[in-house]
């Protein structure tokens, strides 16, 4: 008997979805870009709006924009969630249904998704952080993170006594090649001796593996380790910090990656974090979205952030770590890629040549 | 080579100990006849109450706060597998099923409860985690001082002896047998005046005191804080080690260390003479073709205990 209710139930509920879906649609023909008041949203990945990270970052972006240009929070900027990966084409029809001019999704593991919506609805615009999409609606945002990688192996090279750095990577992928090329080039730019031990967890979520990668890194001597492996990350701090701990005066640092991670760094009174690559999705999302309000949507295009538009930086926290000395030496790398004197390898071809050149 | 080892052992044992926890918590449970396939979920609570209570009373109890913290995800863990037992003792649930949703209540509880009490979807780091040390004198003997001894987790310690402690129980004392006595032959046991019900409970509940123990250790040593990813697989790791060990505390804790060995050779193999060349991709996944040689040929056939994952219903035959 309970059981028929509840299938009635659910039969009422598919119902309505049918027809209001169908209505939304209906409704939604001949909209995007041009409508008289602009609206913007974006769909997270699984990680939420306050996950210290990514989604977190280009909320606050939105929000920035949304505020400069005096728009209400969910009438002129909004966000849908995602709770698993089958969400994602689910949010993004919903803002289009919606008459959402311009939908972000954060993150590549959108990237697929919105390519699919982004055919469907070719009066909206879209723009994807992280991946390239190459379609006409859709603006890909990306970052030029060996640059700041660059910066954070000067820095990590300046730092070192042992010479010898380390680098942990999450996944193996194009991505986080990146961030493995542009570190060692920098790292060799400032000592063409140094000995550079990469490592991948070949997860982002295995803090264990973390710890056990730094364990036996700092127990080789390697005195600087910059991570790019997310939740795993959280294992090389855990490490350093134990080893700090119980040898206060050692040296055992860490760069973080993404946002200034000072904070994952604190221990009593000392703290491990020597600097982080920042990667600034705020400053991205807001000027995309400020860009296609005033009507210069860069739609099919590549824009990409880098150290010349503050979309990439490296933190400056821990002043007592983070000397004079390194100071100098990564604002000169910086002036230098700025100014276009060097380029940052991205690949690991473009990483041999540049050593090779040195 | 004792440089290796040097480094290998201590990072082996500290791997190891959440999972050996975890998998003894297990070898009761389904000693008892319950399986318990939500000890991840278990180690899920462990995680988020002592992270939770780490954060909240680091600044009263300071140095003391991480053992606190521990007791507090142990008693946490006994209450939550308190669902499991009386959904699958009292109401004769399907074990496998509530234990699939153990661990889902648990990931989701976790979160929310998180969401609610710091408003953000993942703690910040500890402050008073544990650390590691050298054991004094012990550290000096030559060779076996820096191997065992030396930056060594004390939760790595209590797991081993516990594993000992755990057989001990379970074969030398009567009540140990019952335990053993109720998971084989349920009815033969009632009939001798043993209370199966009773003694299923306490099974499951030594399971989640333990699971949350390891969960625990997990977030104080390694880990730091707690997010939705915190305990990803180790619960089902532990699993493994529980019928890797052949349902035996001492066996489980072979299995917890060997999976840690694995684990920490594929780190550490890059930098062995031998295994250089060896692509990083093989020596990532040898752990796991490890671990199904393992079971699959050396240990023998592996037999759970015969009223394991049947519920037991007083007078039927």
């Amino acid at each position: 008997m309970k059981m028929r209710r509840y299938a009635v139930l659910l039969g009422l509920i598919l119902v309505v979805g049918v027809v209001l879906s169908a209505c939304g649609s209906g409704s939604s023909s001949g909209q995007g870009g041009s409508g008289d008041s602009f609206k913007t949203a974006m769909v997270t990945d699984t990680g939420g709006i306050d996950d210290k990270s990514f989604n977190q970052s280009a909320w606050e972006g939105l929000t920035k924009f949304g505020e400069d240009n005096d728009l209400k929070e969910k009438e002129g900027y909004d966000y849908l969630q995602s709770n698993s990966a089958s969400d994602y084409a689910g949010n993004l029809n919903r803002l289009v249904q919606s008459n959402t001019d311009l939908i972000f999704g954060v993150g590549f593991k959108l990237a697929e998704d919105i390519g699919k919506v982004a055919d469907q609805n070719k009066e909206t615009h879209f723009a994807i952080i992280d991946s390239v999409v190459e379609k006409d609606n859709v603006a890909s945002i990306v970052f030029e993170e060996q640059q700041g990688s660059f910066l954070a192996g000067v820095a990590a090279a300046t730092k070192s006594d042992s010479g010898k750095i380390g680098f942990v990577g999450g996944e193996e992928s194009e991505l986080i090649k990146k961030f493995e090329a542009g570190y060692v080039a920098g790292a060799k730019s400032v000592n063409k001796d140094i000995e550079v031990d990469v490592q991948y967890a070949g997860s982002f979520g295995a803090p264990d593996k973390g710890k056990l990668i730094a364990s036996n890194m700092y127990n080789s001597g390697v005195d600087v380790i910059y991570h790019s492996a997310g939740g795993t990350g959280n294992g090389v701090f855990a490490q350093a910090k134990d080893l700090k701990n119980n040898n206060p005066e050692g040296n055992y640092w860490v760069i973080g990656v993404d946002r200034d991670q000072y904070d994952e760094g604190q221990i009593g009174d000392n703290n491990v974090t020597l600097t982080s690559m920042l990667k600034a999705v705020d400053v991205a999302v807001a000027r995309v979205a400020q860009d296609s309000k005033d009507g210069e949507f860069p739609g099919g295009e590549i824009v990409s952030f880098g150290l010349k538009d503050d979309g990439i930086g490296i933190a400056e926290t821990n002043t007592e770590a983070y000397t004079d000395d390194i100071k100098s030496a990564v604002d000169e790398w910086k002036q230098k890629i700025i100014d276009g004197d060097v380029t940052a390898p991205g690949t690991a071809d473009e990483l041999k040549a540049y050593v090779d050149s040195l | 080579m004792l440089d290796i080892l040097y480094s290998i052992i201590p990072q082996m044992l500290f791997f190891a100990a959440p999972l050996i926890f975890t998998a003894l918590g297990g070898v009761y449970s389904e000693r008892s006849g319950v399986i318990n396939i939500g000890l991840e979920g278990l180690m899920v609570i462990g995680a988020f109450s002592s992270v939770t209570f780490n954060l909240l009373y680091a600044d009263v109890l300071g140095d003391a706060t991480p053992w606190y913290s521990l007791l507090v995800a142990i008693i946490a863990g006994m209450l939550f597998s308190l669902i499991h037992a009386v959904a699958t003792i009292t109401f004769r649930a399907d074990q496998t099923v509530t234990g699939v949703a153990i661990n889902m209540l648990a990931l989701g509880f976790g979160v929310f409860m998180i969401k609610q009490i710091f408003g953000k979807g993942q703690t910040d780091f500890i402050s008073q985690p544990i650390y590691s040390t050298d054991v004094p004198f012990l550290v000096d003997i030559p060779v076996i001082g820096k191997m065992f001894f030396n930056n060594m987790y004390i939760t790595s310690y209590i797991a081993i002896v516990l594993s000992f402690v755990a057989w001990y129980v379970l074969y030398k004392t009567p009540f140990g047998l019952r335990i053993r006595a109720v998971g084989e032959h349920p009815m033969a046991a009632d009939t001798n005046g043993i209370k199966v019900y009773t003694t299923r409970y306490i099974g499951v509940i030594i399971s989640g005191a333990l699971a949350g123990l390891g969960g625990a250790v997990f977030a104080m040593t390694i880990s730091l804080n707690f997010s939705v990813s915190t305990i990803a697989g180790q619960g089902f790791m532990a699993i493994a080690a529980v019928i890797f060990g052949k349902w035996n505390p001492l066996g489980a804790m072979g299995a917890a260390l060997f999976f840690g060995f694995a684990q920490s050779l594929s780190v550490v193999g890059s930098s062995i003479p031998l295994l250089e060349n060896v692509p990083q991709v093989y020596l990532l996944i040898a752990p796991y073709v490890l671990t199904i040689l393992a079971l699959a040929g050396f240990i023998g056939r592996s037999v759970a205990p015969k009223a394991s994952g049947v519920p037991y219903v007083k007078g039927s035959r």
